[in-house]
Protein backbone atom coordinates (compact mmCIF):
# COMPACT_ATOMS: atom_id res chain seq x y z
CA UNK A 1 0.00 0.00 0.00
CA UNK A 2 3.12 2.19 -0.23
CA UNK A 3 1.86 3.45 -3.19
CA UNK A 4 -1.04 4.89 -2.25
CA UNK A 5 0.29 8.59 -1.95
CA UNK A 6 0.36 11.16 -4.38
CA UNK A 7 2.42 10.32 -7.80
CA UNK A 8 2.47 6.83 -6.43
CA UNK A 9 1.57 4.42 -9.67
CA UNK A 10 -0.30 0.45 -8.70
CA UNK A 11 -0.55 -2.27 -10.11
CA UNK A 12 -1.00 -3.77 -12.60
CA UNK A 13 -3.10 -6.41 -11.72
CA UNK A 14 -4.64 -9.42 -14.35
CA UNK A 15 -8.00 -10.65 -14.10
CA UNK A 16 -9.41 -13.47 -15.97
CA UNK A 17 -12.45 -12.99 -17.84
CA UNK A 18 -14.26 -16.57 -19.00
CA UNK A 19 -17.90 -16.58 -20.66
CA UNK A 20 -18.84 -18.26 -17.15
CA UNK A 21 -17.87 -15.08 -15.15
CA UNK A 22 -20.63 -13.38 -17.45
CA UNK A 23 -23.04 -15.86 -16.84
CA UNK A 24 -22.57 -15.58 -13.02
CA UNK A 25 -22.55 -11.64 -13.61
CA UNK A 26 -26.08 -11.96 -15.40
CA UNK A 27 -27.15 -13.98 -12.31
CA UNK A 28 -25.81 -11.68 -9.61
CA UNK A 29 -26.67 -8.57 -11.20
CA UNK A 30 -30.03 -8.97 -13.44
CA UNK A 31 -28.65 -7.98 -16.52
CA UNK A 32 -29.23 -10.86 -19.00
CA UNK A 33 -28.58 -8.73 -22.11
CA UNK A 34 -28.09 -11.68 -24.57
CA UNK A 35 -25.26 -10.13 -25.85
CA UNK A 36 -23.42 -10.83 -22.69
CA UNK A 37 -23.91 -14.58 -23.20
CA UNK A 38 -25.21 -15.39 -26.69
CA UNK A 39 -22.54 -15.95 -30.08
CA UNK A 40 -25.30 -15.97 -31.97
CA UNK A 41 -27.33 -12.37 -30.61
CA UNK A 42 -23.96 -10.87 -30.60
CA UNK A 43 -23.70 -11.66 -33.60
CA UNK A 44 -26.34 -10.62 -35.04
CA UNK A 45 -25.81 -6.98 -33.64
CA UNK A 46 -22.62 -6.71 -35.74
CA UNK A 47 -20.13 -7.34 -32.61
CA UNK A 48 -17.62 -9.79 -33.32
CA UNK A 49 -18.24 -12.23 -30.52
CA UNK A 50 -19.73 -12.59 -27.08
CA UNK A 51 -18.52 -9.09 -25.19
CA UNK A 52 -18.55 -8.73 -21.06
CA UNK A 53 -20.68 -5.85 -19.85
CA UNK A 54 -19.24 -3.16 -19.53
CA UNK A 55 -20.10 -2.53 -15.92
CA UNK A 56 -18.25 -6.28 -15.38
CA UNK A 57 -15.00 -4.44 -16.28
CA UNK A 58 -15.75 -1.45 -14.61
CA UNK A 59 -16.46 -3.57 -11.78
CA UNK A 60 -12.96 -5.44 -12.07
CA UNK A 61 -11.18 -1.99 -12.15
CA UNK A 62 -13.27 -1.35 -8.76
CA UNK A 63 -11.83 -4.61 -6.98
CA UNK A 64 -8.61 -3.42 -8.20
CA UNK A 65 -9.37 0.38 -6.61
CA UNK A 66 -10.72 -1.72 -3.02
CA UNK A 67 -7.27 -3.70 -3.00
CA UNK A 68 -5.29 -0.82 -3.23
CA UNK A 69 -7.13 1.36 -1.09
CA UNK A 70 -7.70 -1.01 1.99
CA UNK A 71 -10.58 -1.79 1.29
CA UNK A 72 -13.68 -1.58 -0.78
CA UNK A 73 -15.65 0.86 1.95
CA UNK A 74 -13.17 3.39 0.82
CA UNK A 75 -14.39 3.52 -2.47
CA UNK A 76 -16.72 7.32 -2.46
CA UNK A 77 -16.35 7.48 -5.89
CA UNK A 78 -15.91 5.37 -9.14
CA UNK A 79 -16.83 5.77 -12.87
CA UNK A 80 -15.90 5.17 -16.10
CA UNK A 81 -16.54 4.99 -20.04
CA UNK A 82 -17.26 2.39 -22.00
CA UNK A 83 -15.22 2.75 -24.77
CA UNK A 84 -14.18 -0.50 -26.38
CA UNK A 85 -15.76 -3.87 -25.59
CA UNK A 86 -13.79 -6.92 -24.50
CA UNK A 87 -14.85 -9.91 -26.39
CA UNK A 88 -14.89 -13.12 -24.43
CA UNK A 89 -14.62 -16.03 -26.16
CA UNK A 90 -15.92 -19.55 -25.16
CA UNK A 91 -12.93 -21.42 -23.91
CA UNK A 92 -11.35 -22.13 -20.81
CA UNK A 93 -8.78 -19.70 -21.21
CA UNK A 94 -10.97 -16.71 -21.70
CA UNK A 95 -9.75 -13.28 -21.85
CA UNK A 96 -7.11 -10.92 -19.37
CA UNK A 97 -7.97 -7.53 -18.42
CA UNK A 98 -5.37 -5.44 -16.97
CA UNK A 99 -5.99 -2.82 -14.43
CA UNK A 100 -3.41 -0.32 -13.47
CA UNK A 101 -3.48 2.84 -11.26
CA UNK A 102 -1.76 6.15 -10.96
CA UNK A 103 -2.57 8.17 -7.69
CA UNK A 104 -3.05 12.05 -7.57
CA UNK A 105 -4.08 14.43 -4.48
CA UNK A 106 -7.86 16.17 -4.72
CA UNK A 107 -9.02 19.28 -3.57
CA UNK A 108 -10.86 17.58 -0.56
CA UNK A 109 -7.93 16.59 2.16
CA UNK A 110 -8.67 12.70 3.24
CA UNK A 111 -9.44 12.25 -0.19
CA UNK A 112 -7.54 10.64 -2.93
CA UNK A 113 -7.77 10.22 -7.09
CA UNK A 114 -6.88 6.75 -9.01
CA UNK A 115 -6.99 7.46 -12.59
CA UNK A 116 -7.54 3.40 -13.49
CA UNK A 117 -5.83 2.44 -17.42
CA UNK A 118 -7.57 -0.58 -17.81
CA UNK A 119 -7.04 -2.28 -21.10
CA UNK A 120 -7.11 -5.85 -22.63
CA UNK A 121 -4.87 -7.10 -25.16
CA UNK A 122 -2.78 -4.00 -25.00
CA UNK A 123 -5.89 -1.98 -26.03
CA UNK A 124 -8.03 0.58 -23.31
CA UNK A 125 -11.29 -0.93 -22.92
CA UNK A 126 -12.24 1.85 -20.24
CA UNK A 127 -12.36 5.86 -20.74
CA UNK A 128 -11.63 8.07 -17.71
CA UNK A 129 -11.28 5.68 -15.61
CA UNK A 130 -11.16 6.67 -12.26
CA UNK A 131 -11.85 5.99 -8.50
CA UNK A 132 -12.03 8.64 -5.42
CA UNK A 133 -11.06 6.95 -2.30
CA UNK A 134 -10.57 7.79 1.70
CA UNK A 135 -7.11 8.12 3.42
CA UNK A 136 -9.27 7.10 6.50
CA UNK A 137 -12.09 5.51 7.49
CA UNK B 1 -41.20 6.34 -32.44
CA UNK B 2 -38.74 9.42 -31.45
CA UNK B 3 -37.47 10.67 -28.32
CA UNK B 4 -39.48 12.15 -26.17
CA UNK B 5 -38.67 16.10 -26.65
CA UNK B 6 -39.48 16.84 -22.61
CA UNK B 7 -37.64 14.36 -21.22
CA UNK B 8 -34.81 16.55 -19.38
CA UNK B 9 -36.36 16.90 -15.76
CA UNK B 10 -38.39 15.02 -16.00
CA UNK B 11 -38.41 12.15 -12.36
CA UNK B 12 -39.93 9.07 -12.77
CA UNK B 13 -41.49 6.22 -10.05
CA UNK B 14 -39.45 4.54 -7.53
CA UNK B 15 -38.37 0.67 -8.38
CA UNK B 16 -39.94 -1.66 -6.06
CA UNK B 17 -38.10 -2.32 -2.92
CA UNK B 18 -35.18 -4.91 -3.24
CA UNK B 19 -34.23 -6.53 0.37
CA UNK B 20 -30.43 -6.82 0.12
CA UNK B 21 -29.55 -10.49 1.31
CA UNK B 22 -26.11 -12.02 2.17
CA UNK B 23 -26.21 -14.60 -0.15
CA UNK B 24 -26.69 -12.31 -3.08
CA UNK B 25 -23.93 -10.01 -1.97
CA UNK B 26 -21.73 -13.33 -1.68
CA UNK B 27 -23.00 -14.16 -5.46
CA UNK B 28 -22.55 -10.53 -6.88
CA UNK B 29 -18.84 -10.36 -5.12
CA UNK B 30 -18.52 -13.96 -6.51
CA UNK B 31 -19.19 -13.41 -9.89
CA UNK B 32 -16.41 -10.02 -10.29
CA UNK B 33 -14.06 -12.33 -8.24
CA UNK B 34 -14.02 -10.00 -5.13
CA UNK B 35 -12.74 -12.71 -2.19
CA UNK B 36 -12.36 -9.69 0.61
CA UNK B 37 -13.88 -11.66 3.37
CA UNK B 38 -16.50 -8.62 4.18
CA UNK B 39 -17.97 -9.49 1.32
CA UNK B 40 -18.92 -12.83 2.46
CA UNK B 41 -18.26 -13.35 5.87
CA UNK B 42 -20.41 -11.50 8.77
CA UNK B 43 -17.61 -12.00 11.25
CA UNK B 44 -14.45 -10.49 9.34
CA UNK B 45 -17.33 -7.53 7.94
CA UNK B 46 -17.93 -6.71 12.36
CA UNK B 47 -13.92 -6.74 12.71
CA UNK B 48 -14.07 -4.62 9.83
CA UNK B 49 -16.37 -2.03 11.41
CA UNK B 50 -19.53 -2.84 9.55
CA UNK B 51 -23.05 -3.49 10.83
CA UNK B 52 -23.31 -6.76 8.14
CA UNK B 53 -21.44 -8.03 5.15
CA UNK B 54 -20.79 -5.03 2.62
CA UNK B 55 -21.23 -5.07 -1.15
CA UNK B 56 -18.77 -4.27 -3.42
CA UNK B 57 -19.14 -0.68 -5.20
CA UNK B 58 -20.52 -1.31 -7.92
CA UNK B 59 -23.15 -3.14 -6.69
CA UNK B 60 -25.72 -0.47 -6.38
CA UNK B 61 -25.83 -0.96 -10.85
CA UNK B 62 -28.19 -4.33 -9.08
CA UNK B 63 -30.81 -1.15 -8.40
CA UNK B 64 -30.42 1.20 -10.39
CA UNK B 65 -30.30 -1.08 -13.35
CA UNK B 66 -33.86 -2.05 -12.37
CA UNK B 67 -34.81 1.68 -12.69
CA UNK B 68 -32.83 2.04 -15.98
CA UNK B 69 -34.70 -1.07 -17.82
CA UNK B 70 -37.85 0.41 -16.80
CA UNK B 71 -37.20 3.83 -18.02
CA UNK B 72 -36.14 2.35 -21.25
CA UNK B 73 -39.17 0.33 -21.81
CA UNK B 74 -41.85 2.97 -20.94
CA UNK B 75 -43.39 3.70 -24.40
CA UNK B 76 -43.94 7.46 -23.02
CA UNK B 77 -40.01 7.98 -23.06
CA UNK B 78 -39.35 6.44 -26.78
CA UNK B 79 -36.07 4.81 -26.79
CA UNK B 80 -35.95 1.76 -29.14
CA UNK B 81 -33.54 -0.53 -26.97
CA UNK B 82 -31.75 -1.90 -29.99
CA UNK B 83 -30.67 2.08 -30.55
CA UNK B 84 -29.47 2.29 -26.93
CA UNK B 85 -25.79 1.74 -25.32
CA UNK B 86 -24.66 2.45 -22.07
CA UNK B 87 -21.77 4.91 -22.40
CA UNK B 88 -20.66 6.08 -19.49
CA UNK B 89 -21.22 5.55 -16.06
CA UNK B 90 -20.26 6.66 -12.63
CA UNK B 91 -21.23 6.02 -8.91
CA UNK B 92 -21.24 8.48 -5.97
CA UNK B 93 -21.27 6.68 -3.01
CA UNK B 94 -22.27 7.64 0.08
CA UNK B 95 -21.96 4.39 2.29
CA UNK B 96 -21.73 0.63 1.30
CA UNK B 97 -24.76 -0.90 0.74
CA UNK B 98 -24.81 -3.95 2.88
CA UNK B 99 -27.12 -7.02 3.66
CA UNK B 100 -30.70 -6.12 5.47
CA UNK B 101 -30.60 -2.87 3.27
CA UNK B 102 -34.09 -2.25 1.47
CA UNK B 103 -33.07 -0.34 -1.52
CA UNK B 104 -35.43 1.35 -4.25
CA UNK B 105 -33.85 3.69 -7.04
CA UNK B 106 -35.57 6.48 -8.89
CA UNK B 107 -34.67 7.25 -11.99
CA UNK B 108 -34.60 11.15 -13.59
CA UNK B 109 -33.09 12.96 -16.57
CA UNK B 110 -30.33 15.47 -16.35
CA UNK B 111 -30.15 16.14 -19.46
CA UNK B 112 -30.35 15.04 -23.41
CA UNK B 113 -27.83 16.59 -25.74
CA UNK B 114 -27.06 15.89 -29.53
CA UNK B 115 -24.23 14.46 -30.83
CA UNK B 116 -24.07 13.42 -34.85
CA UNK B 117 -27.42 11.51 -35.00
CA UNK B 118 -27.27 10.06 -31.39
CA UNK B 119 -28.99 11.77 -28.45
CA UNK B 120 -26.90 11.13 -25.32
CA UNK B 121 -29.41 11.26 -22.62
CA UNK B 122 -28.42 11.72 -19.08
CA UNK B 123 -29.41 9.64 -16.36
CA UNK B 124 -29.43 10.12 -12.11
CA UNK B 125 -30.53 6.80 -10.25
CA UNK B 126 -30.76 7.84 -7.11
CA UNK B 127 -30.21 4.74 -4.48
CA UNK B 128 -31.95 5.24 -1.15
CA UNK B 129 -33.01 2.85 1.93
CA UNK B 130 -36.86 2.48 2.68
CA UNK B 131 -36.11 4.76 5.41
CA UNK B 132 -35.27 7.29 2.82
CA UNK B 133 -31.30 7.52 3.85
CA UNK B 134 -29.24 7.32 -0.12
CA UNK B 135 -26.72 5.30 -0.11
CA UNK B 136 -25.13 5.88 -3.65
CA UNK B 137 -26.13 7.90 -6.74
CA UNK B 138 -25.58 5.98 -9.99
CA UNK B 139 -25.15 8.51 -13.33
CA UNK B 140 -25.67 6.62 -16.67
CA UNK B 141 -25.27 7.99 -20.14
CA UNK B 142 -27.56 6.52 -22.83
CA UNK B 143 -26.38 6.70 -26.52
CA UNK B 144 -29.68 6.22 -27.96
CA UNK B 145 -28.82 6.42 -32.09
CA UNK B 146 -31.54 8.02 -34.29
CA UNK B 147 -33.96 5.17 -35.46
CA UNK B 148 -35.64 5.24 -38.75
CA UNK B 149 -32.84 5.40 -41.72
CA UNK B 150 -30.33 7.47 -39.93
CA UNK B 151 -27.55 5.53 -40.49
CA UNK B 152 -24.61 5.36 -37.47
Amino acid sequence: MSSLQPGGSLGPVEYVVRRSDLVRYAGASGDFNPIHWSQRVATEVGLPGVIAHGMYTLALAGRAAAEWAGGPHRIVELGSRFTKPVVVPDDETGVVVEVAGAVRETDHDGRLRIDLTVTCGNQKVLGMARAVVTRDG
Amino acid sequence: MPLAPDLAGREFAPTPPLDVSRSQIAAFADAIGADDPVHHDVGAAHAAGHLDVIAPPTYPMVVAFRAMSAFMADPDVGIELRNVVHSEQRFEIRRPIRAGDVLTATIGVDGVRQAAGTALISTRSTVRTVDGDVVCVAYATLAHRAPEGAES
